[in-house]
């Protein structure tokens, strides 16, 4: 499959989630395991562009698929996405656990066009939770960035 | 985790194929083989180890163009069985011709799992009896004959209709509860070649073998559902009462459509969701309606025509006034809907 935008040939026990595959076999750890059973989305990645659960789907069943983690978000001279930026700014994050999750949840929902409003943000944003109840300012993040994407 | 040998087949006879051979010539068992479609259920029920399947035959691959398809003709709405949940839950025309299944799918789950989560997948999920999601406890479900945890244990989110002596497990599934009241159909094809089960057919009640959870067998797989809608299906909704305002399975939910002559009923459409142990039509709430004025006295007559037999346990108990209000609400603000 390829991971933020490199080829990787994994041989892997079929039982092995896209999860564990990205943290333990490809080293890639800014996804992140909450729960391991889809109830939190802290493990959110964007398989072909889409935001989906990495825990609840199989390494294998992805085979040939295009896997971006946050790690593929900023760009070769480091610069930062404008959803990492705009976390960043708007002090979307406490102890940063649910973060990498929240922003690859939150560019799914821009781009399915879920977030024209704060109650729309608030429930498609709802399949990621955050323990340290950042969610206002998580809203205020998304919303900056939101508008800064559409410029751009 | 139990091994598993995993398959991506092609096609539909490739993937019926590969389900058949398997079993030496007797019938296939779902220990032997399963389907996987977003794996949203599944996958956390092998990683509990309370589905063990040796053959695991991913449907993603399979070519058909139908199987992701919306089709909308002749009154009908045609859902591949493989189109995603938040595809369906976004369309504009299924939101237009039958609110009631748009919304059943909007409110379910998150953003997340709707954009793995196929609507085969979704129909066939099953309970999250926290019992027989969790192999240390005795549950005739998951083990037959040893028993039932629930019926003495923590049942809060348990079922209050339809439910047997072995087992009293909710089915938690919302689109479910649209796609019975509107009398979808579910088409199938498997060893013996394709068939079509009324929905209304495809969950089987509990009784002495909550094993046993659907008419399908373990070679069949659904490639459509069949949705038949009429003018008057415009005027239909989904409520969804839950501990949290999303990301929360229905602890009551009605799905109502309503044919309406002015004030009065003509023909109403009522399931509801979260209390029962299959999707669960509520026939002698539409009957008490048919030629009523739907007023709130009409709306509270049906709901508790609903309700009659319904047979709460310890925790439960709040179940049986939660849903007549969930109805009642859901038949009022249906009523009111601007069509
Ligand atoms: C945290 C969480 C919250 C949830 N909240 C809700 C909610 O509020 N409301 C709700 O309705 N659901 C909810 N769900 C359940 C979710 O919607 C289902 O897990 C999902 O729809 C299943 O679809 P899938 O394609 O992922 O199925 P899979 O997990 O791939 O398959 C489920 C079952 O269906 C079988 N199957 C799949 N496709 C076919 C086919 N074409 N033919 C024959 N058999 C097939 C599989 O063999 C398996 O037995 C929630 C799930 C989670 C994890
Ligand atoms: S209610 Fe059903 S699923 Fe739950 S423990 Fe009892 S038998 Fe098992
Ligand atoms: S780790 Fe995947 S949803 Fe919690
Ligand atoms: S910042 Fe701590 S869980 Fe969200």
């Amino acid at each position: 499959m390829r991971i933020n935008g490199q080829v990787y040939n994994l041989g892997l026990d079929n039982r092995t989630s896209l999860l564990d595959a990205l943290r333990d076999h490809v080293g890639l750890t800014g996804t992140k395991k909450g729960c391991d059973h889809g109830q939190c989305g802290a493990c959110t990645v964007l398989i072909d562009g889409k935001r989906v659960l990495s825990c609840l789907s199989f390494a294998v069943m992805n085979e040939g698929r295009e896997v971006t983690t946050v790690e593929g978000l900023a760009s070769a001279d480091d610069s930062l996405h404008p959803m990492q930026q705009a976390f960043i700014d708007n002090d979307a994050f406490q102890c940063g656990y649910c973060t990498p999750g929240q922003i690859m949840s939150a560019i799914g929902c821009i781009s399915e066009g879920h977030a024209g409003s704060e109650d729309d943000i608030r429930e498609y944003m709802s399949g990621n939770l955050c323990r340290c109840a950042a969610y206002p300012n998580i809203v205020a993040a998304i919303l900056q960035a939101r508008d800064e994407m559409r410029r751009a | 985790m139990r091994p598993f040998v995993f398959e991506r087949p092609t096609n539909i006879s490739a993937a019926v194929a590969l389900v058949s051979s398997f079993a030496d010539g007797r019938a296939p068992t779902q220990a032997d083989v399963q389907f996987i479609a977003g794996g949203t259920n599944l996958a956390d029920y092998m990683k509990l180890g309370v589905a063990r399947p040796r053959r695991l035959v991913d449907l993603n691959d399979l070519s058909e163009p139908a199987l992701r398809q919306i089709r909308i003709s002749d009154g009908t709405i045609r859902f591949g069985a493989l189109v995603r949940m938040g595809e369906a839950a976004d369309r504009g025309d299924v939101k237009r011709h039958c609110p009631l299944l748009a919304e059943s799918l909007k409110f379910a789950a998150s953003a997340q799992i709707r954009n793995m989560a196929s609507l085969a997948g979704n129909v066939l999920q099953r309970t999250r009896c926290e019992y027989f999601r969790e192999t240390s406890w005795p549950c005739n479900k998951r083990v037959p004959g040893s028993g039932c945890a629930a019926m003495e244990g923590l049942n809060r989110q348990h079922a209050v209709l339809g439910t047997s002596d072995a087992c009293i497990a909710t089915y938690h599934g919302d689109f479910a509860q649209a796609l019975i009241a509107l009398d979808a159909v579910v088409d199938v094809e498997g060893r013996h070649g394709t068939r079509q089960i009324r929905f209304a057919k495809l969950h089987q009640l509990p009784g002495d073998t909550p094993d046993v959870e659907t008419d399908l067998a373990a070679d069949e797989v659904i490639t459509a559902i069949n949705v038949p809608f009429s003018e008057w299906s415009r005027r239909s909704r989904y409520l969804k009462i839950r501990d949290r305002e999303s990301y929360a399975f229905a602890l009551a939910s009605a799905a109502v459509a309503l044919d309406m002559d002015g004030d009065t009923v003509r023909q109403a459409r009522i399931a509801l969701g979260g209390v029962a142990t299959v999707p669960w039509r509520a026939r002698l709430a539409e009957e008490a309606l048919v030629g009523k004025r739907l007023d709130q006295s009409a709306a509270e007559t049906a709901a508790d025509a609903a309700f009659a037999e319904a047979k709460p346990r310890r925790h439960n108990e709040f179940k049986v006034p939660l849903g007549k209000r969930t109805l009642v609400r859901a038949l009022i603000e249906t009523r009111d809907m601007k069509v």
